[in-house]
């Protein structure tokens, strides 16, 4: 295709993307730099149904005169990235210097929200990934031996977990795994502890919150692994059988490496999805053991009567360079595969 | 001829209802908007204030849980999405830092004859909203576990720590007490409400800089850590929902929780009679020999947005003022709280207006105080679930509302 066939080709969705993802991301990133203007308080008489009192109040038209010359804030550079609320250098090095071994550093390191989160959304990145992908070409492998008749009701079943939204997934889990609920009571009875409560403890509310991600993600990647198995061409595979290959041969040495490709895209997408991790710790209500960035954003937006716009731009110029982290071998892979194909 | 007469007298009343209604608002035209959050009490109000609607009056209303995050970008435009905001005392409070709502004085000159002095909700001596109720958090007991444990009607948390002792050994409940401790906003609550009963500033006077590390923020926490003891220990997922929802179970016996839910907890819906009938409401309890309930009084009230026009903001006026109307009371005496004119107080207000006159004091209307309240959510729970001390805890929320504080511009 001749450069400016292509330019033409491809300028709707160019357009579309500068529009709608690069423009709204740079308007973040600028954001992520400014802060409120120093507010001019005094000290007035209010009153109310409970009496009166002398508090502080906002001058309001000293601070509309800030806000008219500077509608943008006052530039304050990295410092929100690096406040107490992010990443936090100077409490990370108080803890590195003040502490006595890795673990104590850890704990401190940990106190921390940013890090706090962070910990939890790596975890949960890189333990639902891989399931997801295990779980979802096994289901495809089992799907795809099942008779015709058969095979429309079950891929409907599988696909259910995702067509149901995610937040009310999530909340439908939440009931059940209540000390009243089916799943709550039966673990209570089967270990024969009344106190087990998958809510309360840290450690358990991590794994149902990614035994819920898996079972979220899994019916992705079994269509997209089921829709590669049926391109998978089937004189190799009763080649394989003529030479005396059984089933589990057959699809370690030839079905797997024909859906490498598939494997390389769900882990991309997945990897991008899990970072973001959100609904799940709302549904379950699980902020008090498990936040990610994606809710540290949330709460600076919606958890208090005021709205930091400055703190939930940083966490999300953050979150998209940890995302942009993560890509980068499989980019790389890509990358080095598409070079020694064209050459 | 019977007919005719029957029909005469009909059309006679319509026509007198309907100038009834309209003599009744008097406004001479206009668009009135009302973004308000999402309960019953406010219903009432609302659709009292949509009675004005006609000749010439549109009147719409949006009820919504999320009104306190977008009234600020709502009441920013102009000419303003919402002509009328309903607010409570922390929720104005970003309405006056931006200057987003009117002041009042002349239009309650000119229309809010009915009006009570303490319904004006004065800054530096301007009117910026009208309270039409009240509304704070606690004390729930049930009379009938307390008499088979054996114990008096606690009136400190004190008392409320050896009573839940005393229904656990009794056998009667694992986990008697409850209170709304769910992280962000319900525990940040929990939190200033507990830290009043120290009778302590939260701020350095005059400033604000945060001074919560001190003993009686060590007291604080404490006692919230000694409540949640007696606690399920789900008790980081509980919402006011939640804890509303585990009373009327019957799985508590002690509980704080907001007097808004009264009427609903003590009607005969989702309960039964055995538990409503020995239901009882009380003022919040105090704690360390402070003389204040442990407590903050809140007031639901509304203002006028600044951006819209001033034919719209006195037919706004006029409409509010219909919905709060003594007749409106009337109707719904037992809903909630009411601060106007006309309203008795039923079984169901005892626990609001004990807290009131025990000395509980106001929720700070303090620029900073919504930032604070949001850290606080944000910070307690390792200290609850046994993870840090609770000196590392204070300092942890300090270092939030600092970080927070500096970003809004309250400090440098």
């Amino acid at each position: 295709m001749k450069h400016r066939t292509f330019m033409w080709f491809i300028l709707p969705s160019l357009a579309a993307m500068i529009l709608f993802i690069a423009l709204p991301i740079f308007s973040v990133f600028t954001q992520s730099f400014f802060v409120s203007h120093g507010q001019v308080l005094i000290e007035t008489e209010n009153c109310g149904p409970f009496g009166c009192k002398k508090e502080v109040t906002v001058d309001v038209d000293a601070t509309k005169q800030l806000n008219m010359e500077n509608p943008l804030g006052k530039f304050n550079g990295f410092k929100t990235y690096t406040n107490r609320n992010h990443l936090a250098f100077q409490e990370v090095g108080i803890a590195w210097n003040s502490s006595a071994s890795i673990f104590s550093f850890l704990k401190s390191l940990l106190n921390l929200p940013f890090y706090k989160a962070l910990l939890f959304t790596i975890t949960y990145t890189f333990c639902v990934t891989p399931f997801v992908i295990v779980i979802g070409l096994f289901i495809a492998l089992g799907v795809n031996s099942l008779p015709t008749i058969l095979k429309g009701p079950t891929i409907f079943m599988s696909l259910l977990p995702m067509i149901v939204t995610p937040l009310i997934g999530a909340l439908i889990l939440y009931w059940m795994i209540d000390a009243e609920g089916i799943i709550g009571a039966t673990l209570q009875k089967v270990f024969d502890d009344s106190s087990l409560s998958l809510k309360a403890s840290p450690s358990l509310t991590w794994i149902m919150l990614m035994v819920y991600g898996v079972w979220h993600a899994a019916p992705f990647s079994f269509i997209v692994f089921y829709a590669g198995l049926q391109t998978v061409p089937e004189d190799t595979l009763e080649a394989a059988m003529i030479d005396g290959a059984n089933r589990w041969q057959r699809i370690w040495y030839i079905v797997v490496p024909y859906m490498m490709p598939l494997v390389v895209f769900i882990t991309l997408i997945q990897l991008m999805d899990n970072f973001r991790v959100f609904e799940p710790i709302v549904g379950f209500s699980a902020q008090a053991n498990a936040t990610s960035l994606s809710w540290i954003i949330y709460n600076d937006l919606r958890g208090q009567d005021v709205q930091l716009f400055g703190s939930a731009s940083t966490t999300s110029m953050l979150t998209i360079l940890g995302v942009g982290f993560l890509l980068i071998p499989i980019l790389v892979r890509t990358w080095r595969d598409f070079n020694t194909k064209t050459v | 001829m019977f007919q005719f007469k029957s029909m005469v007298a009909s059309a006679a009343i319509l026509i007198g209802s309907a100038t009834i209604s309209n003599a009744g608002c008097g406004i001479a035209g206009g668009n009135v908007s009302i973004l308000a959050n999402d309960f019953a009490a406010l219903h009432a109000v609302i659709s009292a204030a949509e009675m004005c609607a006609g000749d010439g009056v549109t009147i719409s209303k949006n009820h919504t849980k999320e009104h306190r995050t977008i009234q600020v970008a709502a009441l920013t435009a102009n000419p303003a999405e919402y002509s009328v905001a309903v607010v409570a005392n922390s929720s104005l409070v970003p309405l006056l830092n931006d200057g987003l709502v009117r002041s009042l004085d002349d239009l309650v000159a000119k229309h809010g004859g009915s009006l009570q002095k303490h319904q004006l909700v004065t800054i530096d001596g301007k009117i910026m909203a009208i309270a039409f109720m009240a509304n704070a958090q606690h004390f729930y007991y049930r009379s009938d576990i307390l008499e088979k444990a054996g114990v008096a009607v606690p009136s400190t948390y004190e008392d409320v720590l050896a009573a839940a002792k005393a229904i656990k050994s009794a056998g009667l409940m694992e986990h008697p007490f409850a209170f709304n401790s769910a992280p962000g906003w319900n525990l940040g609550e929990e939190f200033i409400n507990m830290y009043m009963g120290t009778g302590a500033d939260f701020f350095k006077p005059g400033t604000a800089e945060v001074s919560i590390n001190n003993e009686h923020g060590i007291a604080t926490l404490n006692m919230m850590k000694a409540l949640t003891e007696h606690s399920n220990p789900d008790f980081l997922t509980f919402n006011s929902d939640a804890t509303a929802a585990l009373w009327e179970a019957g799985d508590l016996a002690l509980a704080t929780m907001w007097g808004s839910r009264a009427g609903p907890i003590l009607d005969s819906e989702g309960s039964t009679e055995a538990i409503t009938s020995t239901t009882v409401v009380a003022s919040a309890p105090s704690f360390a020999g402070g003389s204040r309930p442990s407590s903050t009084l809140w007031w639901d009230g509304f203002a006028i947005a600044s951006n819209v026009s001033d034919m719209d903001a006195e037919a706004s006026f006029i409409a509010m003022m219909n919905g709060i109307s003594s007749e409106m009371v009337k109707a719904n005496n037992d809903l909630t709280v009411w601060l106007i004119d006309g309203y008795k107080a039923g079984p169901t207000a005892v626990g609001v207006s004990e807290t009131a006159a025990n000395g509980a004091a106001p929720y700070p209307m303090l620029p900073f105080m919504g930032t604070l309240h949001g850290a606080a959510g944000a910070e307690l729970t390792d200290f609850l679930q046994g993870n840090e001390s609770a000196e590392q805890a204070l300092s942890d929320i300090e270092a939030a509302y600092t970080a927070a504080a500096i970003e809004k511009g309250f400090l440098n």
